[in-house]
C-alpha cells in the first residue's frame, strides 16, 4: 500500500547541493509494522517527511494506496495528510491552548465532519488510548506519556491508512515509552499499518520489518 | 473537506482570548481610532448644522445691501425707486448705531439701536409681544417711538409693563410703543439686546445723512439671483461705481458649508490617521503571533489544514480584534457625543452613516493589515514549520 521507487531527495542550500536520500525503495504492505532505524543524519526524518506527504521527493516515485503523489497539488496533499496519514511526533506537538478533546477533534474539523459525529468519534479515539476521563485536560495538565497517548488518539481519529511515528518514545521515560509501544503494537494486531522511525533498537525489535538507513541509503533489510 | 466558518471563528476567538492583555492593547489602537473618527466628524457636522440653522434663520430670500461710499447720499426717493423694482417685495433701511439707553436709574450702555421702517419686522421675522409696531406715520413724522428687544425690556423694566413709558436714547426721550418677542440670534447679531426706532428719527438724531444699509426681501428663493442683478444694475446706474456690496444668504450659506465641510473632512482625516496607526499595530502583533505559532501552523498543516484554512484563521483573528475594537469605539464615541452636547449645549450626534463608515473602515483595517501576516502564515511549508523551535 506504500511503495517508494528509487526516491531521491536533494536540498539546495545556496550553492551547495546536499543529497539526503540517495535512491530509497521500500514496500510497506497493509498491516505491516515497519521500522526505520539509523543514526542521526542518516536521512530518517527526511524519509518520514516524504512518507507523510509533508515534503515531496526530488525524483523517484511514491505510491500511496496505488496512486502516485507527485501529481498532487498542495490542497490534494493536505487532503491526503488529513485522510490517509496519522502523525505521531517525538515532541507530541499538541496545541497547548486546546484540551485533549479539542486536540483530537482537530483532524475531523479540517475534514468537515459534523459536530455530533465528531464528538462520538473523538470520544471513541480517546477511550481507545485510555484517556476518556482526561478529555478536558490541557496538555500541560497531562504527563508526557498521557500527552503522547492523546497524540496517538489524534492520529487515529480520522481512521487513516497508516500511522507514522517519528521517535514516539524519544521524549518519554521507559515505563511510559513501553505503554506507548504497547498501544502501537495492539493497534497493529488489529490490522493498523504502522511505520516507526527510531534510533532505539528496542523499539525496532517489536516491529515486523526493519530497515537500516545510513547516509541516505538502505544498508540492511530484515523481515522477521 | 471544508471547514465551517463557525469552527474557524471558534479557533480565532480561542487564540484571541489566550492572550488577553496583548489583544486588549492591540484593540485599543482601533478603539481610539474609531472613537476619534466618530467624535470629530460628529462635531464637524454639528458645527455645520448650527451654522446652517443660524443662517437659514435669517431667511433664504433676503438680500443685504451695504453702501460703502458715505459721500453719496441715498435718499428716500432712491429707496422708493428700489422698492419699485420687479422682484423686490419688501425693503427696509437697516442703520446701526450704538447708544446708551436709560430708564430711571437703569442704564444700558452701548445698546444697539437700529433705524428701520415699518417693513423691518416682517422681513426679519420679528413678532410683537405687547404694544404695536412702528408704522408709516412714525416714519413720516419722525416720531420718537421705540420698540424694545426682549432682553433690553427685561433689563430696564423687569416684570413691569414698559408700554407708554419714556426712556432716553443718548439723552433724547423716546416713548416705548412695543416689546419684541424673544428671537434666536443669527450670525449677524443679537436679536434681543437691541431697540428699533424709525430710521428717519434716528438719522436726524445721530446726524446721519445717508442710508447705509438696506435689507431687501425678494419674492422667493428661486428668483433671488435675478432680483440681485436687477438691484446691482440700478445701483450701478445711480452711482457709476461699485461702491456697494450685496450679501445673498444662499451664497453665504454655500460658502460657509464649504468651509465647515472641509473642516469636517480634515478632522475626520486626522482621526482616520489614528485608525490607520491602530491598523499597523494589528499587523505588528499578528506578525508576532504568526512567528510564535509557527509550530502550531506546522501541526495544523500536518493533520490536514489547507492553506486557505490557515489564511482564514489568522484573517478572522485580526478582523475580530478590529471589529470588536470598532464596536467599543463606536459605543464610547456615542457616549462622548452625548456628554459633549449636554456639557457645551451644542447639538452633536453621530449619524448612522458615520457609524457605519467608521465600523466598516475598522473592519477593513483589520482585513487589510491582517492580510500580510495571514498570508505569511499560510505559505509556511509544513516541514519547516514543524522543525521551528
Amino acid at each position: 500500500m506504500i511503495r517508494l521507487d528509487n526516491v531521491i531527495k536533494t536540498y539546495v542550500m545556496g550553492e551547495i547541493e546536499l543529497t539526503v536520500l540517495k535512491g530509497i525503495s521500500i514496500d510497506v504492505r497493509e498491516g505491516d509494522f515497519y521500522s526505520i532505524i539509523g543514526p542521526s543524519g542518516s536521512g530518517k526524518s527526511t524519509l518520514m517527511n516524504i512518507l507523510g506527504c509533508l515534503d515531496v521527493p526530488t525524483s523517484g516515485e511514491y505510491y500511496l494506496d496505488g496512486k502516485e503523489i507527485s501529481t498532487y497539488n498542495e490542497n490534494d496533499l493536505a487532503k491526503i495528510r488529513n485522510e490517509k496519514i496519522g502523525f505521531i511526533f517525538q515532541k507530541f506537538n499538541l496545541l497547548p491552548r486546546l484540551d485533549a478533546f479539542e486536540n483530537v477533534e482537530l483532524p475531523l474539523i479540517y475534514r468537515g465532519v459534523k459536530s455530533k459525529r465528531r464528538k462520538e468519534e473523538t470520544e471513541i479515539a480517546l477511550d481507545s488510548v485510555g484517556l476518556y476521563d482526561r478529555m478536558h485536560h490541557k496538555p500541560n495538565e497531562l504527563s508526557g506519556g498521557q500527552q503522547q497517548r492523546v497524540a496517538i488518539a489524534r492520529a487515529l481519529v480520522g481512521n487513516p491508512s497508516v500511522l507514522l511515528a517519528d521517535e514516539p518514545t524519544g521524549n518519554l521515560d521507559t515505563k511510559s515509552g513501553n505503554e506507548v509501544l504497547d498501544i502501537l503494537e495492539s493497534l497493529n494486531k488489529k490490522g493498523r499499518t504502522i511505520i516507526v522511525i527510531t534510533h532505539d533498537l528496542e523499539v525496532a525489535d517489536r516491529s515486523k520489518t526493519e530497515i537500516t538507513l545510513r547516509d541516505g541509503i538502505i544498508v540492511n533489510r530484515k523481515v522477521k | 473537506m471544508n471547514i465551517s466558518l463557525k469552527n474557524t471563528l471558534k479557533m480565532s476567538i480561542q487564540s484571541i482570548l489566550s492572550n488577553k492583555m496583548r489583544t486588549f492593547l492591540t484593540m485599543l489602537g482601533i478603539i481610539i481610532g474609531v472613537f476619534s473618527v466618530i467624535v470629530m466628524v460628529s462635531m464637524g457636522q454639528g458645527a455645520t448644522a448650527s451654522v446652517t440653522q443660524s443662517i437659514e434663520g435669517m431667511g433664504s430670500n433676503l438680500l443685504n445691501i451695504t453702501l460703502t461710499d458715505r459721500t453719496i447720499r441715498f435718499s428716500n426717493d432712491n429707496l422708493n425707486e428700489l422698492s419699485m423694482l420687479e422682484g423686490v417685495q419688501l425693503l427696509s433701511p437697516n442703520i446701526n448705531w450704538m447708544a446708551p439707553v436709560k430708564y430711571g436709574l437703569n442704564n444700558e450702555e452701548g445698546t444697539s439701536v437700529v433705524g428701520v421702517n415699518e417693513n423691518y419686522m416682517a422681513i426679519n421675522g420679528h413678532t410683537i409681544k405687547t404694544g404695536r409696531l412702528i408704522n408709516p406715520l412714525d416714519i413720516e413724522n419722525r416720531n420718537k417711538v421705540v420698540l424694545l428687544g426682549s432682553e433690553v425690556s427685561e433689563n430696564l423694566f423687569g416684570q413691569f409693563n414698559p408700554i407708554d413709558e419714556s426712556i432716553s436714547l443718548s439723552g433724547i426721550k423716546y416713548t416705548v410703543v412695543g416689546v419684541l418677542e424673544e428671537k434666536e440670534s443669527t450670525l449677524f447679531g443679537d436679536n434681543n439686546n437691541m431697540v428699533l426706532i424709525p430710521y428717519t428719527t434716528g438719522m436726524r438724531q445721530f446726524r446721519t445723512n445717508s442710508v447705509s444699509s438696506i435689507t431687501v426681501q425678494g419674492a422667493d428663493a428661486a428668483s433671488i439671483d435675478k432680483t440681485q442683478s436687477d438691484i446691482e444694475s440700478y445701483l450701478l446706474t445711480l452711482y457709476g461705481t461699485d461702491s456697494y456690496r450685496i450679501f445673498n444668504q444662499e451664497q453665504l450659506l454655500s460658502t460657509l458649508n464649504e468651509i465647515t465641510g472641509v473642516l469636517t473632512l480634515l478632522l475626520g482625516g486626522i482621526a482616520g490617521i489614528s485608525l490607520l496607526v491602530g491598523g499597523i499595530g494589528i499587523m505588528n502583533i499578528m506578525l508576532v503571533t504568526v512567528s510564535e505559532r509557527t509550530r502550531e501552523i506546522g501541526v495544523r498543516k500536518a493533520i490536514g489544514a489547507r492553506r486557505s484554512n490557515i489564511l482564514f484563521q489568522f484573517l478572522i483573528e485580526s478582523s475580530v480584534i478590529s471589529g470588536i475594537g470598532g464596536i467599543i469605539g463606536i459605543i464610547l464615541g456615542i457616549l462622548a457625543n452625548s456628554i459633549i452636547s449636554t456639557a457645551f449645549e451644542i447639538p452633536i450626534s453621530a449619524s448612522l452613516q458615520v457609524i457605519m463608515i467608521a465600523f466598516l473602515f475598522s473592519l477593513f483595517v483589520g482585513v487589510f493589515f491582517g492580510m500580510y501576516p495571514a498570508n505569511k502564515a499560510s505559505k509556511l511549508k509544513p516541514v519547516d514549520a514543524l522543525r521551528y523551535e
